[in-house]
């Protein structure tokens, strides 16, 4: 028998459908792995392996009683410890909200349980999703399951939804969900060699979801093929009254649209991401993305984006300004940590709370967000940032004139060693330099596996896509892993 | 204007006070601006407090559209300019009744921009004295939530149901010169504000409050240094705060002083104020547009919906029932001032003009002295309002009936509506049977005339010979012999008639 946790989202709902295993034995399966790998990944913050078990009966019951079965019926997932599930320990990987158990389920992972998915446990991630390397995790770093060759240190799995891209490549989740405020999803999804996706913002509800940026948050599926993040984001998606950036659209059926036909398309290739003293793997792999959509019938053509070069600056004046304002209500008043030293009033006990809850990276970007909001400083900083993000935006309006998807690395370099980049914040900031732009213009993005450095660890290639145009991305996308053939995995050391 | 202006007498001179309020005024919504959770008045503490008001993780505002509507629709009733895009800002600062630690306010883009109000200075001649004053903006925000810190020893209480309950901030340009134009302008605005239904200006639950910005000057020179006095809950507190402050002002820059732009707060124990805090000390509040919410977009259908649901706004009114009504500019006032005393002389009106058989401009001086005479001076000595007045316009139709066809005389119909009062019975069935029917038969008044002069005879040759004033005592006697029930104007008639 093959092994359950070899398979992808779209074999288990087929197999499942069709008898061939039980969803409950997928559970098992999946659990096993979680439990096994769990003391040398920290890929989870909690493990819910009921809950994976329960959802299962529930879809093999149906089965059973003849009912139709949802999108996602019998396969378990990891979800991001950024959503709210209801009885289920809550955190954003912060010490913060240590101990915090919603009353409440985030509008995506209920979508999630609606279309018959399990959850096995609540991923670990960068504290807030501040970072790009799952260090900043108060519940300790995961470690990616690639290692570089006859090399033991331990890599990043990339942030911030690092336990999720790590738990998919060692197989101990079919999909997961991530957030992506900056590159969140993509860069994790090519640091461990799956695939993930961004969709347009506001295609899915932040209802329920701790919140970073709020202008930029947007979850995401994060899984090991396209069609694997197609299903997956079709269960997540659709207009959420309560949340009021949710657009109000019909959820297109990306799963059946699917086509890796890239005739009649044209590829731009923005001059502005050929970065000075570019990893030439990472430029090898573009060329390589370039070669394989052009033999998908693809005319390649070049774009500008001109005010690339100052999309990280706006990226890290905007995001943490909107962070210290989201995260001001973490004050030790109604939930989640508190500490009232002997004697203290209220101010004390909001600094002294905010102290010890908070690590060091959500502090510096609390505190680059309060000074870009301050006063004296806020047109400098603040309105000019917007400014540049409507620049951003209008390029990739310009740009579009002239392509129908664009073709970029995911990021500047592959996986990096845990402690690398951990002492030089802007050396970690440079990661997301390909990713922020479409965040910033709130575009469909998406990062697939292109092939192994010559380290051997994964690479991927980034398709940013038209507002609104995710069946796009994910027919680029398609084409590109159909030609990569990426069946590259970690070797089993845990 | 006529009246000579309000000025402070210092040591060094006159001085001119200057003065802006900001109202904040609790919108009338069954729910919150950004949350589906009630804001009824007086519920259990923490009752009405939703997922997002406690700002729970991952919890989202979502735009209230009625509070959104009741905004434009004060907006428009003070000739305001109308944004139709318009974008909520945070503002950051951290508190125990803040749970969001910010709150969703509008700084950048108001929804309502400048409009005004005009006051009057003369209640016995509203058209005589008006003074317009500016209002520079309404925008819409969020309330805080209560703390009670007399509790518990040491801790604090929160009650987080105000909380994210919707205001609108109610900004008046520094148009005001006197306690009085203050307090006429508060009245007013409440007036406005209750008229279109958008706040119920019940200032003692605080659904109505003022800041007071205060500053003094020498008349005609540079705006002064100004401070702003906070959450003041009456009008007449209002009017305390600008004195104490201006005279407090004024003694300070006398004495070689600089006065200092600070926050005061007010103590109605005392009607003074006092300091809270300085601008040193002020917070930045570090507004920004709140990410969460898109900009505010109103299409024109939607404003002017708003606009053909306002009613006839006071000052409409008041020259209405001048013009069409024929009543004084000053009892068309009174009956104006308030919306709740308008609908009820309106239906008053409606009833009386009804029962007479008459067109209502025929009889609304009839009602409208009855209504300010008879039923306020009921009102006044029972202790009881409008709405919960013990007789309705109905009952109130079927009195004055009674007096414009002669059925009871208006001396009578005192009698009658007092034991309208104590009793609840109607006007007709206490005439009834208590026999006040008037008496207008000539005959029996004839007797009673002839009776009264015969038995004072001796006044009758005293009348006779020139002095007329006893013409008041005989109809006295007459009425008393009768018991007050005879028609009076016959009774005048017979007693001419009989004393040649």
């Amino acid at each position: 028998m093959t092994d359950l946790t070899d398979l992808g989202i779209a074999d288990i709902r087929n197999g499942v459908a069709a008898g061939t295993f039980t969803a409950v034995e997928v559970a098992e399966a999946f659990n096993a792995a979680v439990a096994a790998a769990q003391p040398a990944l920290n890929a989870f913050i909690v493990t819910t392996p009921d809950a994976a078990l329960d959802a299962a009966r529930r879809v093999d019951a149906a089965r059973a009683a003849g009912q139709a079965l949802g999108k996602m019926a019998g396969v378990p997932i990891g979800m991001k410890d950024l959503f709210a599930t209801k009885g289920v320990q809550t955190t954003a990987a912060s010490k913060i909200l240590a101990g915090f158990t919603p009353e409440y389920e985030s509008t995506v992972s209920q979508n999630l349980w609606n279309a018959g998915a399990g959850m096995l446990g609540k991923l670990n991630l960068d504290q807030f999703a501040m970072g790009s390397s799952n260090e900043t995790s108060a519940f300790g770093n995961v470690i990616s399951p690639w290692r570089r060759p006859n090399d033991t240190a331990p890599l990043a799995p990339g942030g911030s939804s690092g336990g999720s891209s790590a738990a998919i490549a060692a197989r101990l989740c079919p999909a997961a969900t991530g957030t992506d405020t900056g590159g969140s999803i993509r860069q994790p999804a090519a640091f461990t060699g799956i695939a993930g996706i961004k969709p347009t913002y506001g295609r899915c509800s932040r209802w329920g979801v701790v919140a970073f940026a709020s202008s930029l948050d947007q979850a995401g599926p994060m899984a090991r093929s396209v069609q694997d993040c197609a299903i997956m984001l079709e269960a997540m998606a659709g207009f959420d009254p309560k949340d009021s950036t949710s657009l109000d659209l019909p959820v297109p059926e990306w799963e059946a649209g699917l086509n890796p036909s890239m005739a009649g398309k044209r590829v731009g290739i923005p001059r502005e991401y050929r970065l000075d003293g570019m990893d030439p793997d990472v430029a090898k792999s573009w060329d390589d993305g370039i070669a394989w959509l052009k033999d998908a019938g693809a005319e390649i053509v070049e774009v500008s984006l001109p005010h690339t070069k100052y999309a990280l600056p706006t990226y890290y004046i905007i995001a943490p300004a909107e962070a210290s304002s989201n995260l001001a209500r973490y004050d030790g008043v109604r939930y989640g940590l508190r500490d009232l030293p002997d004697g203290a009033g209220l101010q004390d006990m909001y600094a002294a709370t905010r102290a010890a809850g908070f690590g060091p990276e959500v502090k510096r970007r609390i505190m680059i967000g309060t000074y870009v909001l301050s006063a004296g400083f806020y047109d400098a900083y603040y309105t000019q940032a917007q400014k540049v993000r409507a620049l951003i935006a209008r390029d990739f309006e310009l740009a579009f004139q002239h392509c129908d998807v664009i073709l970029a690395p995911t990021a500047p370099t592959a996986a990096f060693a845990l402690g690398e980049k951990s002492d030089d914040p802007l050396a970690m900031y440079l990661n997301d330099v390909f990713s922020v732009p479409a965040s910033l213009a709130g575009l469909p993005a998406m990062s697939v596996p292109a092939g192994l450095d010559r380290q051997g660890l994964p690479l991927g290639l980034q398709v940013i896509g038209q507002a609104f145009d995710e069946q796009g991305v994910l027919n680029a996308g398609l084409a590109l892993e159909q030609r990569a053939g990426f069946t590259a995995k970690p070797a089993k050391w845990w | 204007m006529t009246e000579s202006a309000y000025r402070i007498q210092g040591a060094t001179g006159e001085w001119e006070v200057v003065i802006g309020l900001e109202v904040h005024a609790q919108v009338v919504s069954k729910s919150k601006l950004f949350s589906g959770a009630a804001t009824a008045f007086g519920a259990e503490p923490n009752a009405q407090v939703s997922l997002v008001d406690a700002a729970m993780p991952g919890m989202l505002p979502v735009p209230n559209k009625e509070c959104i509507r009741q905004a434009v629709r004060t907006g428009l009733a003070i000739d305001a300019q109308i944004n139709k895009w318009s974008r909520f800002d945070r503002k950051n600062y951290f508190y125990a009744d803040l749970p969001q630690g910010y709150q969703i306010s509008q700084l950048y883009h108001p929804l309502v921009g400048e409009g005004h109000i005009d006051i009057s200075l003369d209640d016995k001649n509203p058209d005589a004295e008006v003074k317009r004053i500016g209002i520079e903006r309404i925008h819409v925000e969020q309330d805080a939530g209560k703390l009670m810190h007399d509790q518990h020893p040491t801790m604090s209480y929160v009650d987080l149901n105000r909380s994210g309950v919707a205001l609108m901030e109610i900004v008046s340009r520094p148009d005001m010169r006197s306690p009085a134009e203050a307090g006429a302008y508060l009245r007013k605005l409440r007036a406005i504000l209750r008229y279109v239904g958008s706040c119920d200006g019940n200032m003692e639950e605080g659904s109505m409050r003022a800041d007071v910005n205060v500053s003094v000057r020498k008349p005609g020179a540079e705006f002064g240094t100004r401070t702003e006095t906070k959450n003041v809950n009456s009008v007449r507190f209002v009017m305390q705060a600008i004195e104490h402050e201006a005279s407090r002002q004024v003694d300070v820059l006398e004495s070689g002083g600089k006065v200092v732009q600070e926050t005061r707060l007010f103590d109605p124990d005392t009607g003074t104020t006092r300091s809270m805090r300085s601008k040193e000390d002020a917070h930045d509040y570090r507004y920004f547009p709140d990410p969460d919410l898109l900009p505010l977009e109103l299409d024109d259908a939607f404003v002017e919906a708003c606009r053909a649901s306002l009613p006839e706004l006071p000052d409409a009114k008041r020259k209405r029932y001048e013009t069409a009504l024929g009543l004084t500019p000053y009892v068309a006032g009174v009956l104006t001032a308030e919306v709740e005393t308008a609908r009820w002389f309106e239906a008053l009106l409606a009833e009386t003009a009804t029962k007479q058989g008459k067109g209502e401009e025929a009889v609304a001086k009839q009602a409208a002295n009855w209504l300010t005479s008879e039923l306020f001076g009921a009102l006044n000595r029972l202790g009881r309002s409008l709405e919960d007045s013990p007789v309705s316009p109905a009952q109130a139709a079927e009195l004055l009936a009674l007096v414009a066809d002669g059925t009871i005389s208006g001396t009578i119909a005192k009698q009658v509506f007092e034991k309208m009062l104590e009793s609840g019975d109607g006007a007709a069935a206490i005439v009834e049977r208590d026999g006040l029917k008037q008496e207008s038969d000539t005959g029996a008044i004839e007797a009673v005339v002839a009776k009264v002069l015969a038995d004072n005879a001796d006044k009758v040759e005293q009348y006779k010979a020139g002095k007329e004033a006893l013409f008041g005592f005989f109809v006295g006697q007459t009425m008393k012999a009768m018991q007050g029930k005879a028609n009076p104007q016959v009774v005048n008639e017979l007693l001419k008639k009989q004393l040649g």
